[in-house]
């Protein structure tokens, strides 16, 4: 059964040079797609190795336990951990929650101030969101027009009052890289736990927790080509000892950190994804970066007025998120409806606001509508990105022969100096 | 989003795309919403002086495929009404027709103040009576 999966998907990707398979998925930092290989290592736990992890008293029980335990060590190997500092969980915004809300109350004592930033996932925002109507203090630090952070405003907003720094490792639309070394050290000078959440980085970029200075860590799954409802936590267990509550109590598994059986198959696929990220990166890094600039060399290529939001040099391999002036991003999806991407525009988001993190670099609200985000993964293909150029060009072209803005803006008007009715 | 049949070809076969001489007597133009909105469009109509006929309309917009499917409808219905009968348009018929859903009744809204935009610029032109009535801002609605 493996063998016939990993066949076809190995005859999809056989086919792409010359005829490309439609849809192309290049929506990569919403999810992967699994790897053929994770699947495979993943099938024995559905049936025939089906023990609960935690039965202690028969050959079913040790066999997951067995397999768990190497996944941890897989997973461990991948960040530079001991298998000991790792805890599952049901994926990354559970791991964010249980860092932040899980500090937050061990070390009440110590302190109540934590601090993020404004383009951190809802999952870390709304956490800290929450604990600021239960008596905490929360500073969101700005960042500049390139998505970083600034290292003096993190030194300044530290006080004595400060317990935890959550701040994410890479981000999830504009794929910034922040300085997660030196704010790990700034953090460890000054006595404060440091967590940073992964997701988008880990197994993408070399992280090191210990180099890094990290002491809590956010992973999941299917960021990595590993399946969806699994990740993990990233607990530092000395220099210093961290320790955090539990927000899910029950058994005890996990140490007491996480009780809840665990879920074998998932877990399986986790500690494959990190093992194959970890033999694989250095290649494949260079490789999506070489396509995401081919990209972004034939999109800007042949459209003017078209705008990269975020550093391109502290970025991650795969992500390119640009701002087309004068074009919806909706629109645009729709027009590229053979292409799967994403957009900052409102009009795809629930809340019916733009992308707050590209208004967090001050890129205007007009421009955060016109933004595509694209995430090339371990699947793409240069025919499949030199199909998704052409396309998003056209279709660009079209629109704005469509739009009043480029019209008005082609003919010397400045959009800035009309009065608009709808404002 | 999963759009309606007929946005998607008003989408991908928009009817009267384009611009007319914004200074000339007979052309109407109404261009509301705003950039920062995500939606502006432009409408413009050619009104006979004599029968206060629309013979011709035009749309240029920036939006959503919605707001570009409500704008290009808007223009097919306003060809060949008069002046007045055009103000009749509402945006729930837009909405009706177009299959628009709750999330996107604002670009409805948006097409029925740029027709009455556009018709309130051409009466103010050949100086209408009610050239002074307000154009209500239901773009607003949208936010």
């Amino acid at each position: 059964m493996s063998t016939d999966i990993k066949t076809a998907t190995l005859e999809q990707r056989t086919q792409a040079p010359d005829g490309i398979k439609l849809p192309i998925y290049m929506d990569n930092h919403a999810t992967t797609p699994m790897d053929p290989r994770v699947l495979e290592a993943m099938l024995p736990y559905f049936m025939e190795k089906f023990g609960n992890a935690a039965s202690r008293n028969h050959p079913f029980g040790w066999t997951a336990e067995e397999a768990v335990e190497q996944a941890r060590e897989q997973i461990a190997k991948l960040i530079g951990a001991t298998a000991k500092e790792i805890i599952f969980t049901s994926g990354a915004t559970e791991s964010d929650n249980l860092a932040i809300k899980g500090v937050a109350e061990m070390y009440r004592e110590k302190g109540n101030h934590i601090i993020t930033a404004v383009t951190e996932h809802k999952a870390v925002l709304d956490t800290c969101k929450r604990l600021e109507k239960n008596g905490y203090r929360v500073t969101y630090l700005p960042v500049q027009k390139d998505g970083l952070v600034d290292l003096e405003d993190l030194k300044r907003a530290i006080d004595d009052k400060t317990i935890l720094v959550t701040i994410m490792a890479a981000n999830n639309e504009i794929g910034v890289l922040q300085p997660w070394r030196e704010i790990g050290k700034i953090c460890r000078e000054r006595g404060v736990l440091f967590h940073t959440d992964g997701v988008q980085a880990v197994g993408k970029v070399p992280i090191d927790v210990n180099k890094d200075n990290i002491d809590l860590m956010s992973i999941t799954a299917h960021k990595i080509y590993g399946p969806k409802g699994v990740g993990a936590l990233y607990v530092r267990r000395k220099n210093p000892r961290v320790q955090i509550s539990a927000i899910i109590d029950g058994g005890g598994h996990e140490r007491g950190m996480r009780s809840g059986t665990l879920n074998v198959p998932g877990i399986v696929g986790l500690g494959k994804a990190c093992a194959l990220a970890k033999e694989e990166m250095a290649q494949e890094g260079a490789h999506l970066a070489a396509l995401r600039d081919r990209l972004r060399d034939r999109i800007m290529g042949r459209l003017d007025e078209v705008y990269i939001n975020g550093s391109m040099e502290h970025r991650l391999p795969g992500n390119l998120n640009i701002s087309f002036a004068y074009v919806e991003g909706e629109s645009l999806l729709m027009g590229i409806n053979d292409v799967a991407v994403s957009s900052g525009s409102a009009c795809t988001s629930a809340t019916l606001e733009p992308s707050y993190v590209l208004k967090a670099l001050g890129t205007g609200d007009d421009l955060a509508h016109s933004s595509i985000r694209f995430g090339i993964g371990r699947f793409n293909t240069e025919a499949e990105v030199d199909y998704v150029a052409d396309r998003v060009c056209e279709t660009v072209e079209r629109l704005r022969e469509l739009s009043p803005l480029y019209e008005m803006a082609k003919e010397g008007i400045n959009l800035k100096d009309v009065k608009w009715a709808g404002e | 989003m999963a759009y309606s049949d007929k946005v998607l070809d008003h989408y991908s076969n928009p009817r009267n795309v384009g611009s007319m001489d914004k200074n000339s007597q007979e052309v109407g133009t109404g261009l509301v919403g705003a950039p920062e909105c995500g939606d502006v469009m432009k409408l413009q109509i050619k009104v006979n002086p004599q029968t206060q006929v629309i013979e011709d309309a035009k749309f240029k917009t920036f939006g959503c495929g919605s707001a570009i499917a409500s704008s290009s409808l808007a223009t097919e219905w306003v060809k060949g009404k008069t002046v007045e009968e055009a103000l009749q348009i509402k945006n729930t018929e837009i909405v009706k027709e177009l299959s628009l859903p709750p999330v996107k009744i604002h670009c409805s809204v948006l097409a029925e103040d740029a027709i009455r935009a556009a018709i309130h610029d051409w009466k103010k032109k050949n100086g209408s009576a009610n050239a002074n009535a307000p154009v209500p801002a239901g773009s607003q609605a949208s936010h």
